[in-house]
Parts: structure tokens; C-alpha cells; sequence
């Protein structure tokens, strides 16, 4: 007989199930999308390699024979990447130390709601901005043919990491034991001696990883770069210039390409550079955030 | 120079650097605003797009959002409410538990390009949606079970240790404990992370272009496996694909956009700072 | 010498816990150095010691809230009624016969009514009919009825400390354990307050069998029947109050109760 002892019994080992099951869901996930990825794309490397795919310089995908060296294209993502973390790292970071530890309880909140604000902003709409206000400054600021440069994507794309990187860097500071400031004042430093003095170092693992996951970020981002950075294939030797990235590569091409073709594959294959590459930062990011962690206990 | 002079050049140069990071945000919000609110009537919302989307509105690309963004919370909220159950009131330190935060950090990390690619190889081609809402949202929810996992394992955490150890010193089992004194007081911070979800599903472009998006479809969609206008792949295409668009129009887009954003965005973030002062204990 | 576990002549029924080599051990450091003991029924059962001496582990044990704690081994045969409850399966019914109060007021975030109610609804010991007169008794019992009785749908925060502990009281008995365990239950709490409990606690002696861990050696010598003195993890001295009190075998237990170390 079926009682509602027994039912209970039954539904609260069903849920203990259910509950794995969706924690592993992630781990399957993640499996799933290195799958189709490599599943799609590994064609590319039978027909290319992997030295030629990554060092070469021509991409000409459509062309016969086509030419499936990417170098350009991992020249223009670095080129931006770049330029975005030179600009919002030290932004990022002071105005972290700024909000974490200087602003007033009030000025803090303000500041954090702000810096959301500007997290939340679409990709898309920061590219528009970017197209039609900044490229066109670019243009007349360096008398160039055309806004379009990585210069533009590097001034947009550091409002897209800044907020990443204030706001871990922000949990970074706040984590940091006060004792170590009592301490620290208590000896006669200043705040600010503090600050840079303990602080810095007691934090530095989580700034470090705020940076990490702000490249991870840069990295992986499509809209912005590819109504800013214009479309040429070219390795960039300044940043005046405009550039391609892998990211915009994958969402410019693929609506053209056929499926189950060369090219298309070629795209899949890019997506696992952008994989491996964004899973190398966020796995280093993570091992940094674990140590802060461990050297708090 | 004596250091408490130091101190205040210090502090008033971190003051300057943090008005820097945030007057972008003005000048956007502004810049949008002011050539982008001529465009906004009551017609530009509510009517189709004509004329090859010169003119007319953006009725179906904001329907077309809306789905999304409902089906993406559908997906990935009960897998993630339940997952951060699991990882909070259930599993022990294990390696397992390991992995799986680890996964959850990559998920988050992987470009939207890439669940752009990968919602197309298996929902689109291998499981033969077709460019749908269905693939769409599916893609969408994947991408956004970080946050819902992240949101809910801070609400679950917020609820003190001790009720649990009340309730189950009682006899009552670990699921009803749950179910009765963690998840009521949870359920607050677990709707502000839904509702950033949905901020960020509505505004996320690339990986709908490959799974759902359609550039011009001025009707509405009649299923689950229909292709849909969204406003962001809305604002990309009349922003690079179709010439002659009136630049007040495309602002006008993009003002439709930026607030539905930031719009749910405060809602939560207004909901947060009210739910942290209303805490019962 | 190791304690005498046999039951004191005073009462003739089979005893409620018969404890036999319970050790605990935390990551392999031993919480609780091997030992026996036996409790009997209606008795208040008062345990003493200093901090860390394994009294809130021993508790812990009793409801295996220790399975709680991974890090957490006891071995040995713990005996409730005969059945050993260190290998009980099913562990919920095993904290229904057992109930604790802890140290601290902890209150669930639910009205005073709904405090009380708590156990009996999620366990579905009485039909929904029946809660209101479940809670007066309990509430009775405890010796909340009269102050609470006319705002039981106010928040149970609104209530003072020593109130609030009686309030877990009558939560925990609202479930109708067969035993009591009561964790340091008076600390924090004003003179006043501490005697209803104990008043309650005497009044409850003729139900329940009742374990009182105290940090008050006085309240030990008022309030029970028979007391234990725990060290370092260690038994030293069990035995009636009376005699553990005026005439311990132990140095150690001499030296804690004249408070040359606390």
C-alpha cells in the first residue's frame, strides 16, 4: 500500500536526483559545445594544419584554392585586446581601490549602480555609438580615409571590460581582512600609505584575476568589433588601421558560407581557437581566485 | 610634501580616474536620448517594419525579444535554481563540486559567438530545429545559466545556516527544509538574478543571428520553430546591412534597446537593495 | 578509574540510552575519548564541563546531527530503547524522538504560531484541525501560553530573548519527542528567564527524559537528578548530583566544581 510516508520517501529521493543532474548539466554543457565545435571544425585542420591555420597569413576562403591562415585575424583580436587592457586596467583598477575603500557609503552605492549601468549596456548599442560618434572622431582627430580602426574597437571595447574588471577587482578589495588596515593605521600609516602598500599586495591575486576575466571578456567580443574595426583581413601594423577579428570573422562569414563546406569548417575551426583561448583565461583567473581565497583561510 | 597631503591629491586623482569610467555611460545614455527620441511614437513601437524597414516599426522585433527572452528564462531556471541547490544544500566538497564550478566559469567565459556557433551546430542543424525560438532561446539559456547558478547560490548562501539546523533537528527531512525555509527566503535574490537574465537575453546579438534571428519578417511568429526580428539583430542589420536608413531611426532603435536594458537592469537592481533592508532576521 | 555505568537504584525502569564505547572523532582527532553511559527515563540528566570537553558533540551525536559534519566518525553502539541509533537509517524519525533546544534563541523567520506549528505540519504528526490546540499545549508547557496567547500571528522576532528560548521550547515539543536535550539553553538569558525554564524543565521531568548540558555548574546542582562531568573529550565522573557534588571521586571534578579551573 502506498502510503504518503512512502511517497514523501519517494519524491525527496527523486528530487536528490534531479538536483546532480542539473549541477552536472554544466559539466555536460561545456562538453557539448567543445563537441560541435571540434565536430564541425576539425575538417580544417586535415586540410590546412594547425601550424599553417594559426601562422598563415592569407585568409582567402572563397578564392580557389582558398587560403585558410588566420594570423590576421589573431594579429587584429590581439591588436585590440591589447589596446582595450592598456586603457581600462588602470582605470579599472584605481577606480576599484576608489569605490572598495575611499568613496562614502553613499557615493559607493551611486558609483556601483553606475558601473552596472555601464555593464549592462548591449554590446550592439556600444558598437553603434561607436559607429556613428566615435569612428567618425577618429577620423578627423588622425585625418584617416575611415573611422574604422582598432583604435575605435580598443576605445569601445575598454568600456566594455571596465566594469568587469572594477567589479570583481571591487569583491577583491572588500575581501581583504580588516585587520590588516587596523593594523596598518594603528602603526601610523595613512590610508592611502595602506593602500598601496598592503593593500595592493594582500589583493593583488584577485586584481589579477579582475584583469584576466577583463581580456577574457575583450577577447570574446563580436557586435562591438565588428561595427567599429572594419573588415580587412590584414595583420595591422598600427592601430590606426582597420582590423579583423576572430570574432568577427565567425559572425561576418558564416551567413555567407555553405554547410558542410571548407569554409564553413574554417569557421567552426576559429571558434576553437576562441574556445581554447577563453577557456585558458578563465581557467587561469580561476586558479588566481582560489589562491586569494587560500591565503585568506 | 607631507603624507597627508599625499593622501588627498591620491584620493582626488582615484576620484577623477572612477568619474572617467562612468561619464561614457552619461554621454551614451545621452547621446542616444537626444537623436534618438524623435523617433519614438506610439506607431514605431507598435507597427511593422515596411518600405524594406525604412519606415514603419519595431513591433515585431520587440515581440520577437520578448519570446526570447521568455523562453530563455524558462529553460534556464529550473536547471539553475536546482543546480545551485545541489551545490549549496547538498553536495560535499568533492572534486566533482570542483568541476562543476569550474565548468560554470567557463560557460560564462565562452565568447557569444561561439554559443552562437554551437546553438547552430546542435540545435539548428544536428537536432533539426531549424532557425527557431526554440533554438534561439535554448542557445540563450545555456549561455545565461552562469548568472541564474551565480544569483541563486548567493540567495541560497544568504539564508542562515542555524534555520536549516532547526528544521532538520526537528525530523524534518533535508527537501522540506528546503522547500519550506530556504528556498521562501531565497526567492528574492533568485528573481534578481532572473531578472538580470532577461536583461541580458534581450540584448544579446550574436548568438541569435545564427540560430533565429531574421532580418526581415514583418509578421509575427506562429510557433516555437518559427524565426523571429529581435531588436538587437534589428539594430545590427540597420546599422550595416540596409542602406539608407534614416539615422533617426537607427537611434531610435537603439534607444528602444537601451531602455528595455537598462530598464529591467535598475528594476533589479532597485529590487536587490530593497530586498537586502526588508530581511526578516 | 572509568565511571560506573549501572543504574542508580532510584529508578527501576530499563534505561532510556545505554551508550557503549561512543567515541567521535573530528578528521581523526578524537572529539570524544571512548566511554559508557547510561541515561534513564524521567530523569533530568545534567552534563558539565568546560569548553571543548565534547558535551555539544555528545548531543550532536544523540540526534546524529553530527552526519551533518563530513569530516565527522563515531563509533561504538549508542542505544535507544535497545536499537542502536548510530546505524538508524531512517534518521528524520530518530530527531523526533529527539529533540533539542540550542543554545541560542533561533527562531524561524515565521510568526509565533507558525514556530510552534512548524514541526507538526511538515511532519504531519496532526491533522490541520488540530494545530491551534497543539500550540497552546505546547506553548503551555513551556511556559509561554499567557504572555503570547493573544498575538500568536505576530512575527516570533518581536519576542525578548529569554521568551524566544521558550518559544524553541515549545517547538521542540510540539513534535512530542520522547526525549529531551536541552544545549546550554539558559545563556544569554536574565535570571528571571532562566528559572521559568527550569521550572518548566521539572515540570517536563514527568514526560520526557531530559539531558541538560550546562556551563552553570549551579544550575547543574539545582535543576537535576543526576550529572555527568566531561573533560578534554574525556567522562571523568557520573553519578547522582548529590554525590558528584559534595563528594566527587575525581580530583579533576573536585577542581572544576570549586572553580580552581572554569
Amino acid at each position: 500500500m502506498i502510503t504518503r510516508d512512502k511517497l514523501e520517501k519517494a519524491w525527496e529521493f527523486s528530487v536528490e536526483k534531479l538536483v546532480v543532474l542539473a549541477g552536472l548539466a554544466s559539466i555536460v554543457f561545456v562538453i557539448l559545445i567543445f563537441t560541435f565545435l571540434v565536430k564541425e571544425g576539425w575538417r580544417t585542420f586535415v586540410v590546412v594544419g594547425l601550424k599553417d591555420f594559426l601562422l598563415g597569413r592569407q585568409w582567402h576562403p572563397i578564392s580557389s584554392p582558398p587560403a585558410f591562415g588566420i594570423l590576421p585575424m589573431i594579429g587584429g583580436s590581439l591588436a585590440v585586446t591589447l589596446g582595450a587592457t592598456v586603457l581600462s586596467v588602470p582605470f579599472g583598477l584605481i577606480s576599484a581601490f576608489y569605490v572598495a575603500e575611499v568613496a562614502s557609503p553613499r557615493a559607493k552605492e551611486v558609483l556601483k549602480t553606475g558601473i552596472e549601468l555601464l555593464a549592462a549596456i548591449p554590446s550592439v548599442v556600444i558598437g553603434f555609438v561607436g559607429m556613428v560618434v566615435v569612428a567618425p572622431l577618429v577620423r578627423d582627430v588622425f585625418h584617416l580615409n575611415t573611422g574604422q580602426t582598432a583604435l575605435t574597437g580598443c576605445l569601445m571595447l575598454s568600456l566594455m571590460a571596465m566594469p568587469t574588471i572594477v567589479s570583481i577587482a571591487e569583491d577583491a578589495l572588500t575581501a581583504v581582512p580588516k585587520r590588516y588596515k587596523e593594523a596598518a593605521l594603528a602603526l601610523g600609516a595613512t590610508h592611502w600609505e595602506y593602500l598601496y602598500r598592503v593593500c595592493l599586495r594582500a589583493a593583488a591575486p584577485g586584481l589579477l584575476a579582475a584583469v584576466m576575466l577583463g581580456i577574457g571578456r575583450v577577447i570574446g567580443e563580436t557586435m562591438t568589433v565588428m561595427m567599429v574595426t572594419g573588415n580587412s583581413a590584414q595583420i595591422p601594423h598600427t592601430l590606426l588601421q582597420p582590423v579583423r577579428t576572430m570574432t568577427a570573422t565567425i559572425a561576418a562569414e558564416m551567413g555567407e558560407t555553405v554547410q558542410g563546406s571548407e569554409h564553413y569548417a574554417a569557421l567552426f575551426a576559429i571558434g576553437m581557437v576562441l574556445f581554447a583561448a577563453t577557456f585558458a583565461v578563465n581557467f587561469l583567473a580561476d586558479a588566481f581566485l582560489h589562491r586569494a581565497e587560500a591565503a585568506e583561510r | 610634501m607631507n603624507s597627508t597631503l599625499k593622501q588627498r591629491i591620491a584620493f582626488g586623482a582615484m576620484a577623477l580616474t572612477t568619474i572617467v569610467v562612468l561619464v561614457p555611460v552619461f554621454l551614451i545614455l545621452g547621446t542616444i536620448v537626444r537623436h534618438g527620441a524623435g523617433a519614438l511614437s506610439w506607431q514605431f513601437l507598435t507597427t511593422a517594419p515596411t518600405n524594406g524597414m525604412r519606415e514603419g516599426g519595431l513591433f515585431p522585433a520587440i515581440v520577437g525579444t520578448l519570446c526570447l527572452v521568455v523562453g530563455a528564462v524558462v529553460f534556464a531556471v529550473p536547471v539553475g535554481v536546482f543546480a545551485a541547490i545541489w551545490l549549496n544544500e547538498y553536495a560535499r566538497e568533492t572534486l566533482l563540486t570542483r568541476l562543476v564550478r569550474l565548468a560554470i566559469i567557463n560557460l560564462a567565459g565562452v565568447p557569444s559567438v561561439v554559443y552562437g556557433l554551437f546553438g547552430m551546430g546542435l540545435f539548428v542543424i544536428f537536432l533539426n530545429f531549424g532557425s527557431s525560438i526554440l533554438a534561439g532561446s535554448l542557445t540563450l539559456a545555456i549561455m545565461n545559466l552562469p548568472v541564474i547558478i551565480t544569483a541563486s547560490r548567493e540567495a541560497l548562501k544568504a539564508v542562515p545556516q542555524p534555520f536549516r539546523e532547526v528544521s532538520l533537528s526537528l525530523g524534518v527531512s533535508r527537501w522540506q527544509t528546503i522547500r519550506h525555509i530556504v528556498l521562501p527566503n531565497a526567492i528574492p535574490g533568485i528573481l534578481t538574478g532572473i531578472i538580470l537574465e532577461v536583461s541580458r537575453a534581450a540584448g544579446e546579438t550574436a548568438p541569435i543571428l545564427f540560430t533565429v534571428a531574421a532580418f526581415y519578417l514583418p509578421g509575427l511568429p506562429k510557433s516555437v520553430f518559427s524565426q523571429v526580428m529581435a531588436l538587437p539583430s534589428h539594430l545590427f542589420a540597420i546599422s550595416t546591412q540596409i542602406p539608407n536608413i534614416s539615422l533617426q531611426t537607427r537611434y531610435g532603435t537603439a534607444l528602444v534597446l537601451l531602455v528595455l536594458v537598462l530598464g529591467v537592469n535598475s528594476f533589479a537592481i532597485i529590487l536587490r537593495a530593497k530586498l537586502r533592508r526588508a530581511r526578516k532576521w | 578509574m572509568p565511571p560506573n555505568p549501572n543504574p542508580d537504584t532510584h529508578n527501576q525502569q530499563p534505561p532510556k540510552f545505554e551508550i557503549q564505547q561512543l567515541a567521535v572523532s573530528y578528521s581523526g582527532k578524537l572529539a570524544l575519548k571512548p566511554f559508557d553511559l547510561t541515561l534513564l527515563r524521567h530523569e533530568i540528566f545534567a552534563i558539565i564541563g568546560p569548553a571543548n570537553s565534547g558535551k555539544s558533540t555528545f548531543l550532536r551525536t544523540l540526534n546524529r546531527m553530527i552526519d551533518l559534519t563530513p569530516q565527522a566518525k563515531a563509533t561504538g553502539r549508542v542505544l535507544l530503547d535497545g536499537e542502536d541509533l548510530l546505524c538508524m537509517r531512517d534518521v528524520e524519525k530518530l530527531r523526533r524522538r529527539i529533540g533539542i533546544v540550542f543554545a541560542l534563541p533561533l527562531p524561524l523567520p515565521l510568526s509565533i504560531f507558525e514556530n510552534v506549528a512548524y514541526g507538526p505540519r511538515r511532519l504531519h504528526t496532526v491533522p490541520k484541525s488540530e494545530l491551534p490546540e497543539v500550540v497552546e499545549r505546547s506553548l503551555t508547557e513551556a511556559f509561554l501560553w499567557e504572555e503570547v496567547k493573544d498575538r500568536l500571528d505576530e512575527p516570533a522576532l518581536n519576542l525578548s530573548g529569554g521568551q524566544q528560548q521558550r518559544l524553541c521550547l515549545a517547538r521542540t515539543l510540539a513534535v512530542r519527542p520522547e526525549v529531551l536535550m536541552l544545549d546550554e539553553p539558559c545563556s544569554g538569558l536574565d535570571p528571571i528567564s532562566t528559572g521559568q525554564v527550569e521550572s518548566a524543565l521539572q515540570e517536563l521531568k514527568k514526560d520526557y527524559t531530559i539531558i541538560l548540558v550546562t556551563n552553570l555548574v549551579a544550575q547543574a546542582g539545582r535543576c537535576s537528578d543526576r550529572t555527568a562531568f566531561f573533560l578534554m573529550g574525556e567522562l571523568v565522573e557520573v553519578g547522582e548530583t548529590d554525590k558528584v557534588f559534595t563528594e566527587p571521586r575525581d580530583q579533576r571534578t573536585e577542581d572544576y566544581l570549586t572553580g580552581r579551573f572554569g
